[in-house]
């Protein structure tokens, strides 16, 4: 089932009355998801990622704009009716009720026609609970269950009735870091078994990236950028969507463009030659740094952390907005800690250049 | 660690002292004095030990009647008062203007004092030379025969015990449950929602389930107030009960003591023995019933 969003916006009364006007959740989204793909909104908490989950479930109602699934307008349908399966970031299993009454909560709700056997009912459950491998913990109460086992009880409810579109809101945020890890292979998995559309939504960039056909990427209520993860993370539409992808995060340094040269304090570090002379942010992905003794950026050496494949470059430059550069390099390259100065020389697709005010990516070729 | 366990021990000894000075000395000396046959608090001797005291208070009908009041009004005010709680609550809890309004309206009778409540029955409820109390007014209005609530027919009189119990204890019911039901985390709902479960199943299976530690809290000790009555029984129906015919467990021991009829503090003793013997037999039934149906 493919979804789109038309404009989808969701505006809020603003508390403090001394302000007035309105809060923008989500503003303007426009997005037809296709059909079958596991896509992830990513964004800091409060950029209303989880508001365009709501609203796309119809929890909440969208102050203007539609939502379509296939060709059905569902914008004014309540959630009931929508066929939507979603995941709550605290899985909100009834805890009176074991494993088994959870997951067939949702079919006992069906009527007339769709009404199933009771026999029927506890198959499906079943099925559904070895998709996501408890199946041997079906008389299990929640409480007796590890956080990664609720997770996957959660799962199972929302896949139970064969859902149009799978909601999960921030799924592995619970889990402990190992867990969450192979929890979302495991989503990835299951979303690739059943084929089910599935939106989930994460502030971990990692998280999205490692498993989504496609990110969404979001900044205060509004898409900064969509794309596959890849692209978005090679091809940052503006500084903020290069600040939030990639862990290490990319190192920004203040610049300028200058004769057709991108200069990084006095020295230039590649060639810009149809950008206009302007005042820059620079942003440098970690890995985009080579030691190189003639290279034209030269940083004070702080120290040197070796990661076994990687060694991790830490420096310092005046023109660096953080207090210090981190550079990634292949563990191949020997640095002497003991020195005090490291010169790079930078890889070109890894330099990215924006506008100082508007921030917005400004491209070099 | 043996230090550790001295120093706890101090840190008990003035909550244990005063317990034990103020509860369970008291409780021994009930036991005892309730075994004791023949007792006069006068001169402060007896015959002997013996079931007499017992035995004397489960043949007199002032007790029976009062063990028969108590029950009735334990049996009906108890569910009645909490369902009227929770239909409460809930409406409370879905409505969003004047919630506080009615918040406070509902728990006006918590901080009213029980007599002035009884007078306020009694301009309700009382026959007088010049009125007929105003229910009954209500009752001719629409072609009904007056009624003597206060010194009339047994079931009238139990109809406005009933009803003022229930009226006392409505508040605290109804601030226990909003609070609980408050409580229950919003996603069960919305989760509930999502798979389309009705407003009636989303009440039975998931909001009675969560609340039913507090419905079960207030039910315990709803029973345990209710068999305890006896301050609002005075205000309605004045002191010599007995007369009245309704008379209550807790007001029996207090007529055996310091009533016009008293002066006999072993069939107190023993009285009293009883009721605690009956307010635990139904706690530890609750409890089993507990562990059967209630969620924790």
């Amino acid at each position: 089932m493919k979804v789109v969003l038309e404009n989808l916006t969701k505006k809020y009364p603003n508390r403090n009355k001394r302000i007035g006007g309105d809060v923008t959740a989500v503003g303007d989204f426009n997005f037809e998801i296709p059909d079958g793909k596991l896509i992830g909104l990513l964004g800091p908490s409060g950029c209303g990622k989880s508001t365009t989950l709501n609203l796309i479930s119809g929890l909440i109602k969208p102050t203007s704009g539609k939502i379509w699934f296939g060709e059905t307008d569902v914008t004014n349908l309540p959630p009931e009716n929508r066929g939507v399966g979603l995941v709550f970031q605290n899985y909100a299993l009834y805890p009176h009720l074991t494993v088994r009454q959870n997951i067939t909560f949702p079919l006992e709700n069906l009527k007339g026609s769709a009404k199933l056997s009771k026999q029927v009912m506890e198959d499906k459950a079943f099925e559904a609970a070895k998709l996501v491998q408890i199946d041997h913990l079906m008389d299990r109460k929640p409480s007796e269950l590890s956080g990664g086992q609720q997770q996957r009880v959660a799962i199972a409810r929302a896949l139970v009735k064969v859902p149009r579109v799978l909601l999960l809101d921030e799924p592995l945020s619970n889990l402990d870091a190992r867990l969450r890890l192979q929890t979302r292979e495991e989503i990835r998995r299951i979303q690739q078994e059943t084929g089910v559309t599935t939106i989930f939504v994460t502030h971990d960039q990692e998280e999205a990236m490692s498993i989504s056909d496609m990110i969404v990427v979001m900044k205060d209520g509004y898409v900064q950028q969509i794309g596959k993860p890849q692209e978005v993370y090679d091809d940052p539409i503006n500084l903020f969507v290069a600040k939030f992808l990639g862990t290490p995060p990319i190192n920004v340094f203040e610049g300028e463009a200058k004769g057709g040269k991108v200069y990084i304090g006095n020295e230039a570090v590649a060639d810009c030659p149809k950008v206009e002379d302007q005042k820059l942010w620079i942003g440098i992905r970690p890995e985009g740094f080579i030691p190189d003794d003639n290279g034209p950026m030269s940083c004070k050496l702080l120290r040197v952390e070796v990661m076994g494949r990687d060694v991790s470059i830490v420096s310092e430059n005046e023109a660096a907005s953080g207090p210090t550069i981190r550079s990634i390099v292949s563990s191949d390259i020997k640095v002497d800690p003991t020195r005090s100065e490291v010169r790079f020389s930078v890889k070109p697709h890894k330099i990215h250049i924006f506008n100082r005010k508007t921030e917005q990516r400004i491209y070099i070729d | 660690m043996e230090n550790k366990s001295l120093k706890g021990w101090l840190y008990l000894l003035p909550a244990l002292l005063f317990l034990g000075v103020f509860m369970v000395y008291p409780l021994i000396d009930v036991f005892i004095y309730s075994v004791e046959e023949g007792y006069n608090s006068a001169s402060q001797t007896f015959y002997g030990y013996g079931a007499y005291n017992f035995s004397y208070v489960l043949h007199d009908t002032y007790f029976l009647q009062a063990i028969r009041n108590t029950f009735l009004l334990v049996v009906i005010t108890v569910p009645i008062s909490t369902g009227i709680a929770l239909l409460l609550a809930i409406a409370l809890t879905s409505i969003e203007k004047f919630r506080n309004l009615y918040q406070t309206i509902f728990f006006l009778p918590y901080v009213t004092n029980t007599l002035a409540i009884g007078l306020v029955f009694m301009i309700l409820f009382k026959k007088t030379a010049y009125s007929d109390g105003m229910i009954n007014m209500l009752i001719m209005a629409v072609g009904g025969h007056a009624i003597d609530f206060i010194d009339g027919p047994y079931a009238a009189k139990m109809f406005v015990l009933c009803f003022y119990t229930i009226w006392v204890v409505l508040p605290f019911k109804i601030l226990i449950l909003t609070s609980s039901l408050a409580s229950v985390n919003q996603d069960y709902y919305n989760a509930a929602r999502v798979d389309g479960t009705s407003k009636w199943r989303i009440f039975t299976k998931i909001t009675l389930p969560m609340i039913s530690p507090s419905i079960f809290y207030l039910i315990i000790t709803g029973f345990i107030g209710a068999f305890k009555a006896y301050s609002d029984v005075v205000a309605l129906f004045g002191t010599d009960l007995n007369a009245a015919g309704m008379n209550t467990i807790v007001g029996y021991v207090y007529d055996m003591l310091y009533g016009d009829s008293g002066g006999y503090p072993s069939y107190a003793a023993a009285a009293a023995l009883i009721l605690f013997v009956i307010v635990l037999t139904i706690t530890v039934i609750n409890m089993l019933v507990r562990r059967k149906h209630v969620y924790i």
